[in-house]
């Protein structure tokens, strides 16, 4: 502490810094940007934009065209799916955006917090422990396991490490199909029960509005908290680690403990995100956990902008969106719509028998190719990240801005 | 214990092993190159199976060709072509996914290599199909020598012989896949443009100014990595007879382990690392573990990156945090 | 107490460093005095930059060791293997393999013991790691984990630096540069960011001000929420120097600073470090490839050619040895 305040008592005497005038004219910008760093309303504006989302989503789809292609309870199970993408990659974010580490095996975690829930909530075990204390369990087994990974892989070099998750995310799902006596092999875990919280209503197969609610309320203290890390000292460090690391370490930031703070809050984050699929899913098996979600979800964190928690949780939810409801009205448009074979030459093309639902992982690559020629900031990108691209006008912007202030 | 059983063993897991060495090769000198996991390379090895499956059924080639001389020039046109196409699919893949990002951080390229692999494995499954396909068997798979090994006993333990069968197609896979290694080896270390591609591995810039076409060279790279995995494909197809358009990930997976055991940027431990892993992966089958056998290498993939990230005969390369 | 008696702040004893078999560095000894701004110089590849990275904590030294306030820095105990994280997943593995070539029993029992003492051990730690990040780190720096090396601890320890070839977090703001350069004096654990605690809010105003005025004092002005990469190069340069200043360094470390720099931008640098260390009493270790700007400033000037030390004292004892001289120019110089 002390010499800490000798320096700066000794800038504080120096010309510069001298007078309360200077001080307090030096201050006052703070308050504005500070918003930035603390963002003093931003856990509301997280609160109230996810309140706002869930609410208005599902009157949405009794819009036309929307309402045609399913009823509402269809649609609110479906968002309640989609909520699951978004956490995970929410929490895929914290890994891939902020600390820049190529995550690949990020399934894992999401199979351990899914099967945690079975272990603590099914016939299976024995074991009725109820779903909320088991969120905070699934999300404290997946950031240890998330710590197990980390702490001697971290230290390799990036490329390496997604070599490594990669290879991680593929031994989890066989060690739960081969693990027959702990885990059911094949067949998984299933009939697990259901979450109970009655003043929202009754959990249940027909009724997806609670699964739907709870999922909204967990992203949204999610993301209020993975804010407040990102605007904290901690988030300060990862974005270094990201920038350079040795500069980073020459700063005084343990480069290691941080990234595996990164590793582990992600996993935590894919945890939740895994008891929650469980419980409203009902069974677990381990074909459900393939590399398609690691990379399903990476594709969501990049089209969403990395780094950005917003641009990543719409990015998620629009993807997933796309993917199981986009492609399949597609489908039923372009087969009612009587659009006619095309014959070029010997080519023949007949929209109306193109399956779209199988161009889903084509889709997934052009888009992450292009995204990073062309817009490597994604499509909801941070502000940061913006600037980044448009230097010139925003870095004269901000320089107006300061010397207004 | 069986001897003939062991011994079968270890000529099937030479086989695979030739063909993990063959994809190793790709991951290994593109990596030595730009210093990038080229994670597509599983799938331009799966891509080179269908191009196969494509060429022969242009032919019509509907299964084996007994007759040595037409044989010969089936063999030659397939694995010519093949080579040829996936070796400009590399270059190509190189060109527009990889080239652009030379100098972006190291994450985009690594983001665009998946893209890529998602590209060629949708292209693939939409145009032929989502379910295994079979692909004529030009070899006759169930030629081959037959030896009946010696029994004998060491004290009162006896060991026992069955017959072994020496297929003619892996012992053509094992003799081609050594030869295009040796060759590699030949034209990486006497020829200019090998001698281009190491100067440019060791320093890219010092190269340039040397007067070494980058560009060109890390095109030709990519070339010659994709031609070989295009002959893997050639050879998958010749082994086993079938392929799927997913087949590219667990076979890319496996051999980058097996470039990274070898040491990473190290041609010959590629080939070692390709060798070794398949005989784990064959012997853990052989000894009832079969299901296991997947989650068996990538243990050894991480506690080789673990404890030594520079594999068996790699240099150090990996940095300290 | 006159500044002759004051025990040195930085002190390297028979520093050695060979990489394979060359030696870059050879048997060097020097100190830096307290309050005062010491010149490391040479021509090129006289292994300056190879000390600085010992003294920087980027690399252990072959032999010999560094001293700062009195203390040893630069003891290089082996990796600790008592350190339980990063035994569980290895061991989990090597358990799984040899389960998986069937050497299941009596090998398979012992590693499953040690699994589960690494779990107790790991939840304890993590526990620790959760609550008090600090003393976790400190932990696994007394389990010998992180080298005593490594350049976090030295900045821990007091001892600030700049890099040679700008190496500024380039995507970041200038502000948000030099928090991050006070990362080591925040004491906010990540649970109080999630709980937005009173402590850790007050901690971000008073570093966002405190930021501010060494932005200031570096003479960077309105520069706070500019991208690092977009500042021109004179500007880098100081926002180097405030992100230093920012660890709160008992000595700065000060990489070829003015390389790239034309005259007057060199004169204002140099202006810069004679206010850190007059007004600051900040003592500064310089290395530089050009005896001409050092020599204004310096204090003590310790010169290195092919390794070893050839000269060392007051810029002009060092102007006018011989050795110095021929170092530079070569021999027929003289």
């Amino acid at each position: 502490m002390s010499p800490r305040r000798s320096i700066s008592s000794a800038i504080g005497n120096s010309p510069v810094g001298r007078g309360s005038g200077r001080l307090r004219a030096a201050l006052r910008p703070a308050t504005s940007s500070a918003g930035r760093y603390f963002g003093k309303h931003q856990s509301l504006s997280v609160l109230v934009g996810m309140a706002v989302a869930t609410a208005i989503l599902p009157l949405v789809v009794l819009i036309p065209p929307f309402s045609g292609f399913g009823g509402q309870n269809d649609f609110v199970d479906g968002f309640a799916s989609a909520g699951v993408f978004v956490l995970l990659a929410v929490g895929l974010n914290v890994v891939v955006g902020l600390a820049g580490l190529l995550d690949l095996g990020y399934a894992a975690f999401f199979a351990i917090g899914a099967y945690t829930y079975a272990y603590g909530a099914s016939p299976f075990s024995g074991l009725d422990v109820p779903f909320w204390p088991m969120l905070l369990v699934g999300a404290a087994v997946a950031a240890m396991a998330g710590l197990l990974l980390g702490a001697p892989t971290l230290r390799l070099r990036g490329d390496y490490l997604a070599i490594v998750t990669l290879g991680f995310g593929e031994i989890v799902p066989v060690v739960f199909l081969n693990a027959d006596k702990y885990t059911n092999g094949t067949n998984g875990i299933s009939a697990l029960y259901q979450p109970a919280l009655p003043a929202i209503g009754d959990f249940g197969f027909i009724n997806p509005w609670p699964y739907y609610i709870t999922v909204a309320a967990i992203i949204a203290v999610a993301m209020m908290l993975l804010y407040r890390l990102e605007d904290s000292r901690l988030g300060r460090a990862w974005m270094a680690v990201r920038e350079d690391e040795l500069a980073a370490a020459s700063m005084g930031i343990n480069t290691v403990t941080t990234k595996l703070l990164a590793f582990a809050i992600g996993a935590s984050t894919s945890g939740l995100a895994g008891v929650f699929y469980a419980s409203k899913l009902g069974l677990v098996s381990p074909s459900q956990f393939g590399f398609t979600i690691s990379f399903t979800v990476l594709a969501m964190v990049v089209l969403g902008g990395m780094g950005n928690i917003w641009g990543v949780a719409i990015g998620a939810f629009v993807v997933y969106e796309i993917q199981s409801q986009g492609l399949k009205q597609l489908n039923n448009f372009v087969a009612s719509s009587g659009i006619p074979p095309i014959h070029i030459g010997f080519v023949n093309v007949d929209l109306s028998a193109v399956n779209f639902l199988d161009y889903q992982f084509l889709l997934y690559g052009l888009a992450l190719v292009g995204m990073m020629l062309l817009r490597p900031e994604g499509l909801f990108p941070s502000r940061r990240r913006k600037q980044e691209l448009h230097d010139v006008d925003d870095a004269g912007a901000s320089n107006q801005e300061l010397v207004e202030a | 214990m069986d001897a003939g059983i062991l011994t079968q063993q270890a000529f099937n897991a030479l086989t695979i092993g030739a063909m993990y060495a063959l994809i190793a090769l790709g991951y290994t000198m593109v990596y030595g190159i730009i210093e990038l996991i080229n994670f597509a390379h599983g799938d331009v090895f799966m891509v080179g199976s269908f191009v196969t499956l494509w060429l022969l059924s242009t032919f019509g080639v509907q299964g084996a060709i007994n007759d040595p001389p037409r044989l010969t020039i089936m063999l030659i046109v397939m694995f010519a072509f093949t080579m040829t196409v996936m070796g400009l699919v590399g270059v190509v893949i190189e060109r527009f996914a990889y080239r652009p990002l030379r100098n972006a951080p190291r994450l985009a390229p690594l983001i665009t290599a998946i893209g890529v692999s998602f590209i060629l494995q949708n292209i693939i499954q939409v145009t032929f199909s989502n379910s295994p396909v079979n692909v004529p068997r030009v070899i006759e798979p169930q030629a081959g020598a037959t030896v009946q090994l010696p029994q004998f006993a060491v004290a009162n333990f006896q060991v026992t012989a069955s017959p072994v069968t020496f297929a003619y197609s892996h012992i053509f896979i094992i003799v081609l896949a050594v030869s295009l290694m040796v060759a590699l080896q030949l034209f990486v270390g006497r020829t200019r443009l090998g001698r281009a591609m190491r100067s440019t591995a060791i320093d890219r810039e010092a190269a340039q100014l040397m007067g070494v076409d980058i560009n060109t060279t890390i095109a030709l790279t990519f070339f010659i990595g994709s031609a070989l995995a295009g002959a893997a494909g050639v050879a998958w197809a010749l082994n086993y007879g079938t392929t799927k358009f997913d087949i590219g990930f667990q076979a890319g997976l496996k051999s980058f382990t097996a470039a990274v055991l070898g040491g990473i940027g190290n041609t010959t431990g590629a080939a070692l690392g390709g060798f070794l892993i398949a005989f784990i992966e064959v012997f853990s089958s052989q000894l009832g573990y079969s299901r296991w056998s997947e989650a068996i290498v990538f243990s050894i993939l991480i506690l080789v990156l673990v404890f030594r990230p520079t594999g068996l005969l790699g240099q150090r390369l990996a940095e300290r945090a | 107490m006159t500044e002759q008696i004051a025990p040195p702040v930085l002190r390297a004893v028979r520093l050695t460093k060979a990489f394979g078999g060359l030696v870059a560095v050879k048997d060097v000894d020097f100190e830096v005095k307290a309050g005062s701004i010491t010149s490391l110089i040479g021509p090129n590849g006289a292994g300056k930059t190879t000390l600085f990275n010992v003294v920087a904590g980027l690399s252990d030294p072959t032999e010999g060791y560094v001293e700062f306030l009195g203390q040893k820095m630069v003891a290089s105990p082996e990796r600790g293997w008592l350190e339980p994280i990063l035994w569980v997943l290895p061991a989990g593995l090597v358990w799984l393999l040899t389960y998986g070539l069937g050497l299941a029993g009596v090998v398979t029992a012992a590693i499953e013991v040690l699994i589960l003492v690494g779990l107790g051990l790991l939840i304890a730690t993590l526990i620790v790691a959760v609550i008090r990040p600090a003393w976790y780190t400190r932990l696994l720096v007394v389990l010998g984990v992180f080298k005593s090396a490594r350049p976090n601890d030295m900045v821990q320890a007091g001892i600030g630096r700049t890099f040679q070839n700008i190496r500024l977090f380039a995507n970041m703001t200038a502000l948000e540069n030099v928090l991050v350069g006070m990362h080591g004096q925040l004491k906010a654990s990540p649970l109080d960011a999630v709980l937005r605690t009173g402590k850790q809010r007050r901690e971000e105003v008073a570093s966002i001000e405190e930021a501010r005025r060494l932005l200031q004092y570096a003479g960077l002005r309105n520069r706070d929420n500019e991208l690092a990469r977009n500042l021109p190069y004179g500007d880098q340069r100081r926002l180097e120097i405030a992100r230093a200043l920012a660890t709160k360094p008992k000595l700065l470390l000060l990489d070829e600073p003015t390389a790239g720099m034309n005259p007057s931008e060199t004169a204002t640098m140099m202006k810069l470090f004679s206010r850190i260390r007059t007004e600051l009493n900040l003592p500064i270790l310089l290395i530089e490839h050009d005896m001409r700007v050092v020599m204004g400033i310096s204090d003590s000037v310790t010169v290195l050619d092919h390794g070893e030390k050839i000269s060392e004292g007051t810029p002009d004892q060092v102007r006018a040895d011989a050795r110095v001289i021929e170092a530079y120019l070569g021999k027929g110089a003289i």
